[in-house]
């Protein structure tokens, strides 16, 4: 696939270096020749420098026969011209663009083929808010995502001893929660994979990948682990992009303060938050986290820009008696640092975004993609098409498709609007599909007997990123169908 | 003095066009034959002649008015006009003292609806409809003074009220000109009395009766043809119309308007004053009505809650109707009462007091400096209606009520030092200040304001216009500064 990424930024910089291990063609296109430089000394790409939204650079990095362009410059304005331009002079498939702005959120009809032409639109930090969302609903998860509207969801936690199934076999779960269907998907034990069968006996400090409807998330994690109380104090360093989101998410809900080292911002804040209590200062000031009575609290967030003030006031807060603390981490190298440390949870926005970019980069009907594990794994959510005659996979059992070893299929949604399957990016950026719609929607657990129909949706557990070639071409329709 | 020049100018226009609106007594007086048809000519003729020659004197120094000639202008027609409102009185009153016709006068130019008359059952109906008629005069200048003009010269804290209405609504100014402004509120004031009138009529008035009041009942004024106000028809129908047009008139008529172009009652929800007004006034009707249940002074809660809700309305609105004579309710009744007309009605109504937006600012400052000290590095700006209250106008609005509360602490003072005891001073000085109109004691809803020296009534006029001007806009004029070149 030839793929021109606009931006060499953070995003643009994570998507390329995943992309380029699956054999792509990418052409980086930015102001800034020195970060080129940098990149294409070790990465295999093109560059070219020059301004994103002008049509002459556009024609340079290739947009001609280009099948994708990834608008993720720093500017909204940028990012939408681009994608104009690529729509009305090389009519390129597909177009998506990174949106900061709430404002230009609010109104999706300019993204429509008749303005801006955006096909999907991500705004990071509107993901990465819900991530944090779903982490602070169940503080428990070391990760929760959505599949398929939320229907279902995947969940990460880690087993500890006192959780009832700790020290038994996987099998006995559906004795201890008869009532709730679910599938466990992977384990990591140490690091390392383990493909859950039956027999398999979980251990305390065991990583579970298990999958779930939302409304039995809690029951399935009871088994693994003691429950927390629920989160209600929530204290936030940061009040950013993110910090402001999640702000404003949480605060008719939780007891929100919001900690913002800048006064102006913090005055911007103030005037946009109506509940969570703004504080003027710097969130790794001993003294300031004393007197907001930060040993109360239910869960600390750091989220500035900055990777080592969000790692040492993470550090500081659960030494003072934070019960859970979250870290933003851009660096891949500190998450494996401070991970097994005192930091709860290291989110690294990258991994989690990219997800999203990823689901339009896959063949084959990809909805959504996660990214497990700091990349190493993935979750897919695969529509699938064909009859059986031309598809290796409709009308099958799940038993008999030849899955290679390391991809699981944990579950399969069925009924879902097939045209409006895709929307505007399925996880934070544009909800356009209506709630009501994907209503009659069913949630079937995989079993070794189930039967994959045409137009069902399948979440697939993989635990190697090698793997996900192998997949892909399995679930392809024949030559001929197409 | 070319300032005064200018000023005078424009003044005399206004004056001209005060003495047109003599004609609707006239008319009234010439159709009934009330033998006070004489004092309406002369009255008539005099203004337009005074009018004319301040015009012409000064045509040679018009010019386009300044901020400050703002100021000026907006003080000169609300104490001159009095003056000429006073003549129709004078001439049929020949009994009646200067000093008594211009309290009258400006009680009614300003709204308050405070009198100093007995006996207005058997006044000629001519003279009482030009006391109403003044009473709405007074309101429909006061909203276009309240939303258009007072904004513009920024008087304690009034730039505020220029964005009052948040959310998707959010303009600035109604229309782009004043004037239009102007033109659209008169429009929904007029429609608004006229769906008074005739539901007046409807509940039981007769047609002279329906428009009176329907004047008194939009302006927030509170005067009445009959001694014993609303009393004098012991009607509930009357009283829920008059209940339903009071509470009508103090929302803020910028609301109004946005409703009316809209077609949707949302920008009442988007109206930070609306709600908490409603609600104060509707929580405060029925606690009154519980408190003079279990009082016993009244048998059983129905007839409480009609005598309660009534007045509580009349006067947290700073009407001034009355229905019973409230102070011979146990005494915290007609205090909350009074209180609630010192800062209920809404900023861009005809109501008086600080209105519910300096108060809500005010509460919320309060709130926030509690917060501070709880939290020294909290951020917490004050918000009234989602968007932010600048400090500026913090500083504005408390400066605002210093002026206020030492107003009152001043003038009761003075009252007190003519002769007067602490309940009547305070609550004169009060009703006035608020355009409310009756007080207590002395002055209360069953008495007039005659008791009073001549003295004690220029205080309490002053208090009226102090009280319509917002105060800073009276008080400014007063500095030497303001003269300077």
């Amino acid at each position: 696939m030839k793929i021109i990424i606009l931006g060499a930024g953070r995003v643009g910089t994570s998507v390329a270096e995943s992309l380029v291990s699956e054999a792509n063609d990418i052409t980086m296109v930015d102001l800034a020749s020195d970060r080129l430089h940098l990149l294409q000394d070790h990465l295999d790409l093109r560059t070219v420098v020059g301004n994103a939204s002008h049509p002459s650079v556009l024609i340079r990095a290739g947009a001609e026969d280009a099948d994708m362009i990834l608008a993720v410059t720093q500017s909204d304005e940028t990012n939408l011209v681009a994608c104009k331009l690529a729509a009305t002079m090389f009519n390129t498939p597909t177009k998506i663009a990174r949106i900061h702005s709430a404002n230009f959120l609010a109104y999706p009809e300019i993204f429509s083929a008749d303005n801006f032409c955006v096909d999907f639109v991500i705004c990071p930090e509107q993901i990465l808010t819900e991530y944090i969302e779903k982490l602070i609903e169940f503080p428990e998860a070391l990760q929760v995502l959505d599949f398929a509207n939320g229907k279902v969801s995947l969940v990460a936690v880690r087993a500890f001893h006192g959780g009832p199934l700790v020290g038994r076999e996987l099998q006995e779960l559906r004795q201890h929660v008869p009532n709730v269907d679910t599938r466990v998907a992977a384990i990591f034990r140490k690091d390392r994979p383990i493909i859950p069968e039956g027999d398999t006996v979980i251990e305390a400090e065991d990583e579970v990948f298990f999958i779930a409807p939302e409304k039995d998330i809690r029951a399935v994690m009871r088994e693994m682990r003691r429950m927390d109380k629920p989160v209600e104090r929530v204290m936030i360093a940061g009040g950013g992009n993110i910090g402001k989101r999640l702000a404003k998410a949480l605060e008719k809900d939780h007891q929100v303060k919001i900690i913002e080292y800048d006064k102006r911002a913090s005055e911007r804040l103030a005037a946009d938050l109506d509940h969570a209590l703004v504080l003027h200062g710097d969130a790794t000031d001993e003294d300031l986290l004393e007197s907001e009575n930060i040993a109360e609290m239910d869960m600390f967030c750091a989220l500035t820009n900055d990777d080592e003030n969000n790692i040492m006031s993470a550090l500081l807060a659960k030494r003072m008696g934070a019960r859970k603390v979250i870290a933003l981490i851009n660096r891949s190298a500190y998450v494996d640092l401070v991970q097994s440390g005192g930091i709860d949870i290291a989110i690294s926005p990258a991994q989690v975004t990219i997800g999203s970019l990823l689901a339009h980069v896959r063949r084959g009907d990809v909805v959504a993609v996660h990214s497990l594990r700091r990349g190493a794994a993935e979750a897919l959510e695969l529509v699938v098409h064909g009859d059986p005659r031309s598809s290796n996979v409709v009308g099958r059992k799940v038993a008999d498709i030849k899955l290679p070893k390391g991809a699981t299929i944990g579950a399969i949604v069925r009924g879902l609007p097939t045209a409006e399957g895709r929307g505007l990016g399925d996880d934070g950026g544009q909800k356009t599909k209506s709630a009501a719609s994907s209503a009659d929607a069913q949630v079937l657990i995989a079993h070794h007997d189930t039967v994959i129909e045409t137009g069902d949706h399948v979440i697939l557990f993989v635990i190697n990123k090698k793997l996900i070639h192998q997949v892909e071409e399995l679930f392809q329709v024949g030559v001929g169908f197409l | 003095m070319n300032q005064l020049f200018a000023v005078t100018n424009v003044l005399g226009m206004v004056v001209m066009m005060f003495g047109l609106t003599m004609l609707p007594p006239l008319a009234l007086s010439f159709w009934m034959d009330d033998s006070a048809l004489f004092a309406y000519h002369q009255s008539f003729v005099i203004t337009l002649f005074c009018g004319l020659v301040m015009t012409l004197a000064t045509r040679w120094h018009r010019r386009e008015l300044q901020v400050r000639d703002g100021f000026l202008l907006v003080v000169l027609v609300w104490s001159v006009l009095p003056i000429f409102a006073t003549l129709p009185f004078m001439f049929f009153m020949p009994q009646l003292s200067f000093t008594d016709a211009y309290f009258e006068a400006a009680s009614g130019i300003t709204t308050t609806g405070a009198t100093i008359l007995s006996g207005l059952d058997s006044l000629p109906p001519s003279i009482n409809l030009w006391r109403c008629e003044l009473q709405w005069l007074g309101g429909m200048g006061l909203i276009v003074l309240a939303v258009a003009i007072l904004p513009l010269l920024g008087v304690g804290g009034r730039q505020m009220f220029k964005a009052e209405t948040p959310g998707p609504m959010k303009d600035t100014k109604l229309t782009p000109r004043i004037a239009e402004t102007a033109k659209a509120l008169w429009l929904i004031y007029a429609g608004l009395t006229l769906s008074c009138i005739v539901a007046y009529r409807l509940a039981g008035m007769d047609w002279i009766d329906a428009v009176m009041h329907a004047f008194t009942t939009l302006s927030l004024g509170g005067v009445s043809s009959h001694d014993a106000s609303f009393g004098h028809w012991n009607s509930a129908l009357i009283e829920c119309v008059a209940i339903f047009f009071m509470l009508v008139a103090g929302l803020n008529f910028a609301s109004h308007f946005l409703v009316w172009r809209a077609k949707s009652f949302l920008p009442y929800r988007h109206d930070p004053e609306a709600g908490m007004f409603i609600m104060i006034t509707a929580v405060s009707c029925i606690g009154l009505t519980f408190y003079l249940w279990f009082m016993e002074v009244y048998p059983d809660p129905l007839t409480a809650l009609r005598f309660a809700s009534f007045n509580t309305v009349s006067i947290a609105t700073s009407t001034g109707y009355s229905s019973t004579d409230y102070y011979l309710w146990p005494i915290f009744a007609p205090l909350w009462m009074l209180f609630l007309s010192s800062f209920c009605s809404s900023s861009g109504s005809t109501g008086g007091g600080i209105k519910m937006i300096r108060a809500q600012i005010l509460f919320k400052q309060v709130f926030r400096e509690m917060i501070v000290i709880m939290h020294p590095q909290a951020i917490s700006p004050v918000k009234v209606g989602g968007s932010v209250v600048p400090n500026r106008i913090v500083f504005a609005v408390l400066a605002f009520l210093s002026i206020y509360i030492a107003s009152i602490a001043s003038m009761t003072l003075i009252l007190t030092l003519s002769g007067l005891d602490l309940v009547t001073a305070l609550s004169a000085v009060v009703a006035c200040i608020n355009n409310l109109g009756p007080g207590f004691s002395q002055v209360g809803p069953a008495t007039t304001f005659s008791v009073l020296t001549d003295f004690q009534i220029w205080v309490c006029s002053f208090a009226m216009l102090l009280g319509r001007l917002e105060l800073f806009t009276l008080l400014i004029v007063f500095t030497p500064a303001f003269w300077r070149k």
